[in-house]
């Protein structure tokens, strides 16, 4: 379970345009289930998604982790929740990357090198040996049929292959908790369908999916558990899909 | 140890990728790189080479050369000083030189002819140098034609050609007997071009100097270590035309590194963010940006060393013989001994490599210190 | 083959071609005596007391042997006449009678 007490985000602190993007949320997210954050954009959204994801931390409240990011930190005890929002920088980038697998609205892929390339980038500082590596991505690519692009640069797919490969990659380091920000932003809605049926294979495999997204065919979903609808940085109504 | 020898690869995988995705501009950077490097190494090993060569064939000059000057002009000295010299406590010899210059308006070369006593050629014979030979187009056997002081053409034959090998130290040079200088310059009996003296302390020679000076205030002496001294300071890191032209050259190479290093392209930065959204650390980043500053120096570093090596030694300093050749018409052609200096091959080194490897890592480590989740919000 | 292989694998033969290159310069130092010991016993010989680098001016011909004292060199007007003198310029110091 992901917990959140009182969570706060503001930015440009002390300044004139200072704001507040995430007001005293809490809040908890169950593990193998699919969540997802409704809400216009600005309601803050993305900035919950990145303070769940060890990206960003909170201006004031606690972020917990129960039964998941084990093994993450050096001399954990193996049932112990960790408190995220006080670990330094570098144990908690060990946790982003072997906990949470992220896809991004704008993709956010690496131009120039080839689709296999990508997939692998994010396990390139663990040390990982190259040919489980590439087993590995390949057989990524393969699950999102995307595999005869392997050799093929990014700038040279569409918009959807775009986007299973940035799957691909979220999902190369085996994540826990898949989070994607607005995934069906430049999807049509036959290939926001798709993208909706994976993520149905992804709980079938008992992964948690924190989704955030104000497009129909994501909150309207019968694979969604929760629904937390936000505004304003406040959630304003959470229950289970109807 | 393993995980963290792969973590290095595996990034350094990516560094190169992420070069070759530039390919045209790091190869370029890469040639102008290696080409600096090149000229620089070349200019360190041709003019260690040859202060070493120096060093080692010096060790045989007189210890100290006495002139003569007369109205600030160097003028033949009276061999009759050379007596009062020899007297002088620690001399230990003195021997008159003769040597002068013989210019050949032909081809317009000049060259330096020497008598001396120990193994002269015959009679109306000469020895030459390479360099004379190659230029006069001389064999041994023929005759040449030497016009003497007084206008009227002295005949002599080439009796022995210097080996090629001597070119360092002999190439302009025209051994003559010398009955025969007197003769072709008119040479006044009893005087000789300078004196040659030799000490038998060498830590005396200041004192001995001292001493000639005063006893004869129109005598220069000139002592080995000045001579020594003299070719240190050859091709020094100071002046010179090849110098100033490299400077601009590597001054514009600086200048353009550190607007392709420092530099970081939006890019560029947003891919530093992407990579720090995925899970890189700041330092993962460091590393890579820290590789792709090391790929490029380190192998143009290598290639410049290496080439610069071969073009010294294998093939002369080819490329340095325009400026080196100058206006003269005789141009020695000699061979040098390799020397590698560690210390200026260090030097060089760190000159190259550390500065573009720094240059790429500092703007990089501003932009790695982002939070990650910058790329999400863009 | 992956970036790194290819990348160590270059930077490997630079470093065998390099310390290749430190073997020659070992073994034609070593070669280079008899030459050396031939110049040396030439110079002693002839009483020389210079290297024949640049034959085109007195003072880059003999640099032991020239002075700056002695006024107007070559050419009055000249600051520096032939190329090889900026190369080799006369000695700065020379000593004199105390």
């Amino acid at each position: 379970m992901i917990e959140l007490i009182e969570v706060s985000k503001n930015f440009n602190a002390g300044r004139a345009n200072q704001f507040t993007a995430v007001d005293r949320v809490s809040c908890s997210i169950g593990l193998g289930e699919v969540t997802i954050l409704k809400g216009p954009s600005g309601s803050g959204k993305t900035t919950l998604l990145t303070l769940i994801g060890c990206m960003a931390r909170p201006t004031s409240g606690r972020i917990l982790l129960h039964g998941i990011g084990k093994g993450c930190l050096p001399g954990s005890p193996v049932d112990d929740s960790i408190e995220i929002t006080s670990l330094p920088e570098r144990f908690l980038t060990g946790i982003r990357r072997g906990t949470f697998g992220f896809i991004f609205q704008h993709f956010n892929l690496v131009h120039g090198i080839t689709v296999l390339e990508n997939v692998m980038l994010p396990a390139y500082p663990t040390g990982e040996s190259v040919p489980e590596l590439r087993h590995r991505a390949r057989e990524l690519l393969e699950l999102f049929s995307v595999s005869r692009h392997a050799a093929a640069r990014i700038e040279q797919l569409s918009g959807g292959e775009m986007q299973r490969v940035a799957i691909a990659r979220a999902l190369i380091n085996d994540p826990a908790v898949i989070i994607a920000d607005e995934p069906t932003a430049h999807l049509d809605s036959k290939l926001s369908c798709e993208f909706m049926e994976i993520i149905g294979g992804f709980k079938g495999q008992g992964k948690s999916v924190l989704i955030a997204s104000h497009d129909p065919i994501v909150y309207d979903t019968a694979l969604a558990d929760a629904v937390i609808e936000m505004r304003d940085g406040r959630i304003i109504g959470a229950g289970t899909s109807p | 140890m393993n995980r963290r020898i792969e973590r290095h690869r595996n990034i350094l995988d990516f560094a190169i990728s992420s070069l070759l995705r530039r390919k045209g501009k790091n190869l370029s950077l890469l040639a102008v790189y290696a080409f600096i490097v090149f000229i620089i190494a070349s200019i360190v090993f041709f003019t260690q080479a040859l202060k070493r060569e120096a060093t080692l064939l010096l060790e045989g000059a007189p210890d100290l050369v006495v002139q003569r000057m007369v109205a600030g002009r160097h003028d033949p000295i009276p061999i009759t000083y050379g007596d009062k010299i020899a007297a002088i406590r620690g001399v230990s010899a003195v021997s008159p030189r003769l040597w002068g210059y013989y210019y050949d308006p032909f081809t317009g070369a000049n060259f330096t002819l020497v008598a001396s006593d120990d193994d002269p050629p015959a009679k109306e014979s000469i020895y030459i140098g390479s360099g004379v030979a190659r230029i006069m187009r001389l064999t041994t056997g023929v005759h040449w034609s030497l016009r003497g002081a007084k206008g009227t053409p002295a005949v002599f034959s080439v009796q022995k050609i210097l080996p090629g090998n001597s070119e360092l130290v002999a190439s302009d040079l025209i051994q003559i007997r010398e009955d025969d200088f007197r003769a072709l310059f008119d040479f006044p009996l009893g005087r000789a071009t300078d004196l040659a003296v030799v000490v038998g302390n060498k830590v005396e020679v200041p004192t001995i100097a001292a001493k000639i000076s005063r006893q004869f205030p129109d005598t220069r002496p000139i002592l080995k270590s000045e001579m020594l001294r003299t070719y240190d300071s050859v091709f020094d890191w100071r002046g010179g035309m090849v110098l100033v032209i490299l400077s601009v050259a590597v001054l514009s190479f600086v200048l353009f590194a550190w607007d392709k290093a420092t530099a970081l392209s939006a890019e560029e930065r947003k891919e530093i963010g992407i990579l720090k959204s995925i899970g890189w650390e700041t330092g993962d980043v460091l590393l890579l940006k820290s590789f792709e500053g090391m790929v490029i120096s380190l192998t143009a570093y290598l290639v410049g060393v290496s080439v610069a090596y071969l073009h010294v030694f294998f093939f002369s300093a080819s490329l340095f013989e325009h400026a080196l050749k100058g206006w003269s018409v005789l141009y020695p052609r000699f061979g040098l001994t390799p020397v590698i200096d560690p210390y200026q091959l260090c030097v060089l080194f760190f000159l190259t490599v550390g500065p573009y490897t720094v240059a790429t890592i500092v703007p990089s480590w501003l932009a790695a210190t982002v939070d990650p989740d910058a790329a999400m919000r863009s | 083959m992956r970036n790194s292989t290819w990348f160590l694998t270059l930077i490997g033969t630079l470093l065998a071609i390099s310390s290749l290159l430190v073997l020659h310069a070992a073994i034609s130092r070593a070669g280079g005596g008899a030459r050396l010991a031939s110049n040396r016993e030439l110079l002693r010989r002839l009483k020389l007391s210079d290297l024949c680098l640049f034959t085109e001016a007195r003072y880059t011909r003999h640099p032991a042997m020239a002075d700056r004292h002695a006024a107007f060199q070559d050419h009055p007007m000249a600051l520096e006449h032939f190329p090889s003198g900026s190369l080799m310029s006369p000695p700065d110091f020379r000593r004199e009678a105390p």
